[in-house]
């Protein structure tokens, strides 16, 4: 009587255990591959880690050098994308959450905005390729800060629209029944009281830009020399990466992988900073 | 108080019209984002015309993509891009499953957020990382390691055979898959922990109550509940896992052509684009190139908006059941 059933019982905790286990393997793996990841980064990128990195421009095969040209590059093409896209994006969000919190065209640009939040970056190059470089005639600059703008707009219509969600709607009729006009209650209450949150969300519009790397193929390319023209095609770490890492030149692969460790480093500090920054403001809250 | 009253109404005025420039100008914001999914589209079917009014149909079905003779056919990149997204989903969904169900039911509190961040901050590293990562240190593995192991056990066996035939390359369709499968990881783990959550803690315990183990808990109470959310999550994953670029490029081994077995080198839409597009000469090329973008765009726009379709009835039923 009491065999069979103490048979059963006995294979669901040894089933409970293998999957259980087996959950506690994946965990492991998917450490193991950001630790295994940053390993390798850092074991191959200290070596180039010097001052020349920061002071030299990309150099020809077989040359001493460094990255300062793709740094400058990198910086000046993600500050302008954040410029450009940013505030385009916290606009949209605040349309989204205030003044057309329940119209029906919000919920078909939250949706469209969903799909570009996940559209694949390449595509993203294709159409500024097709609609800024050709009628330009030439790969540049600006063309990969469009890119870029294109990439982080999204991302800036999400965040935004969900901290302006969080503020209460208590402070907003507080101000309406002030008499103010919903424009001063957005800027005056609404944007300071999410103003934590809006700012991790640019970090985190920034940290995705910076390492995009499909998008400025076709559109900033990259240049071996130092520029600072906007409408010539400029270097960046990104596609220096990329064509470095692929090239036989050892000091290029060198330079590849110091590239490498700092772009990642930078965006894992921002990403970082960034849920800093959420938890600071709402304790306790999600996440 | 006269002078009061002759300012209020300018005052108001003012108000009135920066209201309607303010709220114009989100409203236009708004727009833009509405718009730019329509100019995607638009301007790639644009580019992408003369090569799909010079190949017809037989762009979709010829493997052929020859620039000297200027003879273009997407089967190859078609077949590359389709297969390494599937196998790469293949591996990641169950590790995936396992990361979510770690988070949400069997880790120590503590545990949570560092574990959690950690597998949201392997998202966050960019995807030249990853490819430049399975160049160098993955492919060698799995050259050196792994895939003589799979033509020896698996490649004499019937039919599967097929699939592992050949010397080992590294790098190749096997070799993509796996690079895509850990990018895609954190992102269908992290929906997969979200939906996790949302299932009311009631529905749990009464299942404890009845004396079920954590695992029954999970499989008969947990996934039913959580099945659409999961699979929307799965999708997203796939979606990103299609488009994927830099990543793909390193590791897949770009030669236009379709073998049967998964240890050749071969293409996908993106890294054809990504290798080709600067050093393409000739409208036909270029254009065939870009046409290779619309129907990825095609692709990863129907995926990625059956995902969001999924995971917003997941929302609405959520909010509505609080």
């Amino acid at each position: 009587m009491s065999g069979p059933a103490n048979r059963r019982r006995a294979v669901r905790k040894l089933t409970n255990a293998l999957a259980l286990g087996l959950s506690g393997l994946a965990t492991a793996i998917g450490l193991a591959f950001l630790g295994a990841i940053l390993w390798t980064l850092i074991k191959n990128g200290i070596a180039g880690m010097s001052l020349s990195l920061f002071t030299e421009m990309t150099p020809p095969p077989g040359d001493r050098g460094g990255l300062l040209n793709a740094i400058y590059g990198s910086v000046v093409m993600t500050l302008i994308g954040i410029l450009i896209g940013a505030p385009i994006g916290m606009l949209a969000g605040t349309y989204l959450a205030e003044y057309g919190r329940t119209s029906r065209i919000s919920s078909v640009i939250r949706f469209v905005n969903d799909i570009l939040l996940s559209a694949p970056s390449i595509i993203v190059g294709l159409f500024v390729y097709e609609v800024f470089v050709i009628r330009m005639g030439h790969f540049s600059a600006i063309a990969g800060a469009i890119a870029l703008a294109v990439i982080a707009m999204p991302v800036t219509v999400r965040t935004t629209e969900d901290m302006l969600n969080l503020v209460p709607q208590g402070m907003k009729d507080a101000s309406t029944a002030m008499g103010a006009y919903p424009w001063r209650t957005i800027t005056n209450i609404v944007y300071p009281a999410a103003r934590s949150g809006i700012v991790t969300g640019l970090l985190l519009a920034v940290a995705r830009i910076s390492g995009e790397t499909a998008p400025l193929l076709f559109t900033a390319l990259n240049n071996q020399f130092w520029s600072t023209n906007l409408g010539a095609p400029m270097a960046n770490l990104p596609v220096v990466i990329f064509q470095y890492a692929l090239s036989p030149y050892k000091n290029w692969q060198q330079l590849a992988w110091s590239g490498a460790l700092l772009i990642t480093l930078t965006i894992l500090v921002l990403s970082i900073i960034a849920r800093f920054v959420v938890s600071a403001l709402n304790p306790g809250g999600k996440r | 108080m006269s002078t009061v009253a002759a300012i209020e109404p300018r005052h108001a005025a003012g108000q009135r019209v920066r209201e309607r420039i303010f709220r114009g100008a989100t409203l236009a914001a708004a727009l833009v984002v509405l718009t730019l999914l329509g100019g995607v589209a638009v301007s790639l079917l644009k580019g992408s015309w003369p090569a799909f009014s010079h190949f017809k149909l037989g762009f979709l079905t010829r493997e052929i993509w020859n620039p000297v003779t200027d003879q273009y056919g997407a089967l190859a990149p078609i077949y590359g891009t389709l297969v390494t997204s599937l196998l790469a989903m293949l591996l990641a969904i169950p590790v995936s499953f396992g990361i979510a169900i770690f988070l949400t039911e069997l880790s120590p509190s503590w545990l949570k957020r560092p574990v959690g961040v950690a597998i949201e901050l392997l998202a966050a590293v960019p995807s030249i990382i990853f490819g430049i990562w399975g160049l160098f240190v993955l492919s060698p593995i799995l050259q050196r390691h792994v895939q003589p192991w799979l033509i020896e056990w698996l490649g004499p066996l019937p039919l599967i055979g097929k699939l592992f035939q050949g010397p080992p390359f590294g790098i190749g369709v096997l070799s993509a898959s796996f690079v895509l499968a850990i990018m895609v990881i954190p992102f269908i783990s992290a929906v997969m922990r979200d939906v996790f959550e949302t299932i009311p803690d009631v529905l749990k315990e009464s299942a404890y109550g009845l004396g079920a183990t954590t695992w029954e808990v999970i499989w008969k109470v947990v996934v039913p509940h959580a099945r659409t959310g999961m699979v929307g999550g799965i999708m997203l994953g796939l979606g990103r896992a299609l488009g994927e670029t830099m990543a793909v490029t390193f590791v897949i081994g770009n030669a236009h052509r379709i073998s049967s077995s998964l240890l050749a080198p071969g293409t996908t839409i993106s890294a054809s684009i990504a290798n080709e597009f600067t050093e393409a000469v000739g409208d036909l090329y270029t254009s065939s190139l870009v046409a290779l973008g619309s129907l990825l765009f095609l692709i990863t726009f129907s995926v990625i908006a059956a995902a969001r379709f999924m995971l917003l009835r997941l929302d609405r039923r959520a909010l509505s059941s609080v």
